[in-house]
């Protein structure tokens, strides 16, 4: 088991043409994802990687009965492109995009309220469930398939914490990179809800940033209905207030979205905090020893 | 992007939001005729920079007389406003706002941000205005009033009521007080704003609310749909190389310390950071080189750490993941010959081929030390920081 995709997801790529969509498609066929079609409007009917291209993700779901997609469109066009993945039945929606405007994110959270429809991303590196279905741009080779959930606001800092939990033979069951936008499509909450559920999944790593209060909720829900052992890194103690480091959402706002704040939720929830980004794969032994 | 006060109060009068008449000027002589199309007696010049606290460094005066307003301007056109809120050099002064003046009753606040645990825009409002929000939010969050908006809806009148009542308006202030709070949701929608502040809004005298000074941030991420937003930006208020490195498509912001860092991801950035820190140093900057780490944007993020004179080291940090690490290294290589590099340079690069990048770096005979682990590395350029003090 795992959570979001394993072997049978059958993927399609909006954005499918283009040089970020082409690259990543190659990237997650090699890796064995089950890509099954692109959507390319204006190219339907052609062939892409030796896949279908279809006009409409509607067209693409009937013919090729795919359930999950990822986006590579430009972020103007991320708002429309979810929508209509969402309109076609799409049940799991990976946006990799960055820049895509907050209020267009809004609308999209608006939209997918009472919808049984995951929206993850925008401004991520995408969903793995190691050995079995990869969606977006993380480097496959570092995952191990095993039994640590990984959620992350960050690309790079994802890899880092699969890399040290794949070197300490743990391995992971699924990862998942929830963007750095103030607005995401899933939150913290959503994946620990899955990952406490996954019988794969033995103990989660949750990899945070300074900003906002997803990771004050992600404390709150940990308390309450997380029975595994969490651990956490949480990144920016450095960071200066009121810049924004990067990512849309990294920023210390009026005082608030400290990582000494986050940290000081999540030790209160009973999770493990990590302080170094080098020693998350050796407490996650630790703390699966005990 | 911010926009300045006159810029601010140019887009909430489109908006129909009351706002005080002023005019804009560039030169003590458009400063001076400026008044002879205001009313009153006395006037207020206004600094325009993007900080704030400007009313307490001096960057803020009412004015009685042409004489005064004319030795105001000429003190503070062209020189640097030093605000609790700016570095020390300040920000420069290129325009003046002159407004006309209104008698004060009551200072109050209203603002529209995104609320990122709702997940939607709120309308806050307080009675404790022309102080910091901030201080009051953390000293009396029951002066903090909130009013959450259905983006289906807008902001309902009976919202703005229950917001004016709370504030003690009277019937006519109330109905002011509903058209200012829809007017500023309406804005804040179709400008793609993310932060909308009216501080102070004031009760005049009179009876009437004003947008007194007004602070606007856009989101950048919108600006393609913005032009006429996108025009306002001022270079002039942003740092140099924080400019220069959005041209290059590089997140770089400065700081104190004196160990640069070149780092792809956000993330691992701010990761790194805090990893030097851990290990006794202190950065100076974040940079983030992003995705596409090619030879260029690594030369140029180069050049830009270490324009700053405090930098002693440069730590290196890319998690390669797809990319190859050879080619990132050759990259590297290449930029530090070009722009002659005289601090030590420790590299830190993992993923695909990280051995021979390695061994590329440990031969270029150039000052670079390839570090093996993300530990060693931030271990490395601390104590290398160190030796060079």
């Amino acid at each position: 088991m795992s959570i979001l995709v394993d072997k049978s997801t059958k993927v399609i790529c909006q954005g499918f043409t283009g040089n970020q969509g082409t690259f990543h498609s190659e990237q997650a066929i090699e890796y064995g994802t089950q890509m099954v079609g692109g959507v390319t409007p204006g190219k339907g009917g052609q062939m892409h990687l030796s896949l279908p291209i279809f006009n409409t993700v509607r067209e693409a779901v009937k013919a090729t009965k795919a359930d999950a997609s990822v986006i590579y469109v430009p972020a103007p066009f991320c708002k429309d492109s979810i929508i209509e993945a969402i309109d076609a039945g799409i049940r799991l929606v990976v946006c990799i995009t960055e820049g895509v405007p907050v209020l267009d994110m809004l609308d999209v959270k608006y939209y997918i309220k009472d919808k049984a429809v995951q929206v993850i991303g925008p401004n991520c590196p995408g969903v793995i469930t190691p050995g079995a279905c990869k969606i977006g741009i993380m480097p496959g080779n570092i995952h191990l398939p095993g039994k640590v959930g990984i959620v992350s606001r960050s690309g790079t800092l994802t890899y880092e914490a699969v890399k040290q939990t794949t070197e300490v033979g743990l391995g992971q069951s699924t990862c998942v990179g929830i963007g750095g936008d103030p607005i995401p499509g899933t939150s913290f909450v959503d994946v620990l809800a899955l990952f406490e559920e996954d019988p794969q999944t033995e103990m989660i790593v949750m990899v945070g940033e300074i900003g906002g209060t997803g990771e004050e909720e992600a404390a709150a829900y940990i308390k309450k209905h997380v029975k595994k052992p969490v651990i956490s890194y949480i990144a920016g103690v450095t960071a200066p207030a009121g810049k924004r480091m990067g990512h849309a959402g990294a920023i210390i706002a009026g005082g608030k979205g400290t990582a000494v704040e986050k940290y000081k939720a999540l030790e209160d929830a009973g999770v493990r905090t990590v302080r170094s980004p080098v020693d998350i794969g050796k407490v996650a032994l630790e703390v699966m020893k005990k | 992007m911010n926009l300045h006060e006159y810029q601010a109060k140019q887009v909430l009068a489109q908006f129909d939001l009351p706002v005080p008449k002023g005019v804009v000027a560039n030169t003590v002589e458009q400063a001076l005729s400026a008044v002879n199309t205001l009313q009153g007696n006395n006037w207020v010049v206004k600094a325009q920079v993007h900080a704030g606290g400007r009313g307490k460094a001096g960057g803020v005066k009412v004015v009685k007389t042409k004489a005064e307003l004319e030795e105001i301007a000429r003190k503070l056109l062209h020189t640097r406003l030093v605000t609790y809120q700016t570095k020390a050099n300040g920000q420069p002064i290129n325009q003046l706002l002159v407004e006309e003046t209104c008698e004060i009753d009551r200072e109050l606040y209203v603002g529209v941000v995104i609320d990122r645990s709702a997940q939607k825009v709120v309308v806050m409002a307080s009675s404790e205005g022309g102080v910091e929000i901030e201080k009051v939010a953390n000293a009396t969050p029951e002066k903090i009033l909130k009013c959450v908006v259905d983006p289906l809806l807008g902001v309902m009148p009976y919202q703005g009521r229950d917001l004016a009542i709370a504030l003690q308006f009277n019937d006519m202030q109330t109905k002011q007080f509903i058209k200012i709070a829809m007017g500023l949701y309406k804005m804040f929608i179709e400008c793609d704003l993310s932060l909308i502040e009216i501080n102070p809004l004031v009760l005049t005298k009179q009876g009437n609310l004003i947008c007194l000074d007004a602070k606007i941030n856009i989101d950048d991420n919108a600006l393609y749909r913005q032009p006429s937003l996108r025009e306002m930006r001022d270079t002039s208020q942003e740092d140099e190389r924080e400019l220069l490195a959005r041209k290059w498509e590089l997140n770089y912001i400065p700081l104190e310390g004196d160990i640069g860092c070149m780092v792809n991801g956000a993330g691992l950035a701010m990761a790194t950071m805090d990893l030097i820190k851990l290990h006794g140093g202190d950065p100076a900057n974040f940079l983030d080189v992003g995705g596409g780490a090619t030879a260029d944007r690594v030369r140029e993020a180069f050049k830009i750490i270490l324009s700053d004179s405090h930098v002693k080291a440069v730590l290196v940090n890319i998690f390669g993941g797809i990319v190859r690490c050879d080619l990132i290294a050759e990259g590297i290589i290449k930029a530090v010959a070009e722009v002659g590099i005289k601090v030590p340079i420790v590299v830190r690069l993992e993923g695909n081929h990280a051995s021979e990048a390695s061994e590329m770096l440990d031969k270029s005979g150039l000052n670079i030390i390839a570090a093996r682990s993300l530990n060693e590395a931030a271990e490395q350029v601390v104590k290398t920081a160190r030796g060079s003090k």
